[in-house]
């Protein structure tokens, strides 16, 4: 088995995948490590299919924007997969003045960086999309925005990449890094011990502990999420769904199922018994959250629940980059639960800092070392 | 149970059966030749094999194929059946309508309403 490579990657989720498979097309030799026995086993597979530019913090907003622009336009072509990528807008709703007022602000701020969303009102809303109920009064309207299939993406950049020769194990759970002559370049499993020039860390929140190995802290929590998929259902819209209560999110997909996901507002509470279980609260609370905005749903079949831990750090948004007092050491890991959107531009980039030590979009402001205490 | 498995272990080409027109999952129409090129794509656990190809995913949630699928996998890895673990079974145990799934909470009164 290949224990040495130029590149170890931790985490065979969609950034592992992504990246390992534009570190291959630029030639690099990887091997990359996934901790559980199936590849996209975390929120890669877990999410609720967003690409999404709209609603995001205006610090990751570049990398996502430049995703769409680029990169998933052409993807299932180049994974020969079926990605499912719908480019066909993304309408956050609102119910109250409330609502209004979030909607437009986050809007207004997205703006200010360049991307075309504008508040729109229930009947513009529901020219849109007409099966939505009267009591939603407005939406933020972001029409470059979309939605993807988790599973087919994750895997197919994982099938292409092992293609292009990049070595995979999965079962290989990461407990320590080791550094040699001030670089870090050991990673020991707890079965084997591997060597890379570069190791990148992409175990989402299980990061936390491999990085704290050596001596880097990124202050980032657990926090359960949720989604639910119907039957097939006749189709009825394309848009990707969010909601300024953030009460669910979801589409219909390529199949016609519905996907939501959503939160009952327990979920930093939950008992955790180790598991990835769902709360009995959680589903019907979404249910009910659903049926309020669609009533022409209430009749659809809910054939299937699951849940995902979400990466959560203190500011919303992720840790991206080379860590700067640890030669050869990367990190892409906090990314909030909206991390499939945004996973092919992180690949994308990763593999240009990894090959070339410089980025075409600035990940300065997602530096790992970002974080500081209130006083 | 983890257990090390490096997904560069040569398991043979992939050869065309007489037979990898058959259906196997019948809810997502799913054929053997479908389920066979998965494992020579890198699809080596059911989980995969359900994510990748919706193979158990449909209104049956793979009660009658998850056996024959997992024959079918077994046989171009080359281990036993009784080496792979069956994709987990999700809630609800039968589909159930969004209206009724809604009302886990009957003595509730926003759950009355609805």
């Amino acid at each position: 088995m290949k224990k040495t490579a130029e590149v170890v990657i931790i985490g065979g989720g969609i950034i592992g995948c992504a990246t390992a498979y534009y570190l291959a097309k630029l030639g690099r030799e990887v091997i990359v490590l996934e901790g559980s026995d199936h590849i996209g086993n975390g929120g890669s597979s877990r999410n609720g299919g967003g690409v999404r530019q709209s609603g995001r913090d205006v610090r990751e907003l570049p990398l996502v924007m430049y995703g769409i622009k680029n990169l998933w336009p052409t993807l299932s072509e180049e994974l020969e997969v079926d990605c499912e990528y719908h480019q066909d807008g993304n309408l956050r709703l609102g119910k109250t003045e409330k609502h209004r007022e979030i909607l437009t602000r986050l809007a207004d701020n997205a703006r200010g960086v360049g991307l075309d969303v504008r508040m729109i009102d229930g009947d513009e809303v529901r020219r849109i999309n007409p099966y939505l109920s009267d009591e939603v009064i407005c939406a933020s309207w972001c029409p470059t925005d979309g939605h993807a299939n988790p599973l087919t993406t994750t895997l197919g950049y994982y099938k292409m990449a092992r293609r292009m020769g990049v070595t995979f194990i999965t079962g290989e759970k990461v407990v320590s890094l080791g550094i040699i002559k001030g670089h870090v370049r050991k990673v020991v499993t707890e079965n084997n011990v591997y060597e890379g020039e570069n190791v990148l860390v992409a175990a989402g929140l299980d990061s936390r502990e491999i990085l704290t190995s050596v001596g880097i802290d990124i202050p980032m929590t657990n926090s359960l999420l949720e989604c639910l998929v119907t039957e097939a259902q006749p189709h009825m819209f394309d848009q990707m769904l969010g909601t300024a209560e953030a009460d669910f999110y979801g589409h219909q997909t390529k199949h016609g199922s519905f996907v939501f996901g959503g939160s009952s507002g327990l979920e930093r509470y939950n008992k955790d018994n180790g598991m990835v279980s769902n709360s009995s609260k959680t589903a019907p609370c979404i249910c009910r959250g659903i049926m309020k905005y669609f009533p022409d749903l209430a009749d659809a079949k809910i054939v299937r629940t699951w849940a995902g831990w979400m990466d959560a750090s203190s500011d919303g948004v992720p840790s991206i980059g080379a860590v700067d007092e640890l030669p050869g050491l990367y990190v892409a890991c906090a990314f909030n639960g909206h991390g499939f959107g945004i996973a092919p531009a992180v690949g994308h980039q990763l593999a240009q800092l990894i090959t070339t030590g410089s980025t075409e979009i600035s990940l300065h402001e997602l530096r790992y070392d970002r974080y500081k205490a209130k006083i | 149970m983890n257990t090390v498995n490096d997904r560069s272990r040569d398991i043979g080409p992939f050869v065309p059966m007489d037979d990898d027109d058959m259906l196997i999952c019948r809810c997502e129409e799913i054929t053997k030749g479908e389920i066979r090129r998965a494992v020579h794509d890198g699809m080596w656990t059911l989980t995969e094999i359900r994510r990748y190809l919706r193979t158990g995913m449909g209104l049956c949630q793979g009660q009658t194929c998850s056996r024959l699928v997992k024959g079918i996998v077994a046989r171009e890895l080359g281990v036993s059946p009784a080496e792979l673990e069956p994709a987990t079974s999700r809630v609800p145990m039968r589909p159930i309508e969004m209206r009724v799934f809604a009302n886990e909470m009957t003595e509730d009164k926003e759950a009355d309403a609805v």
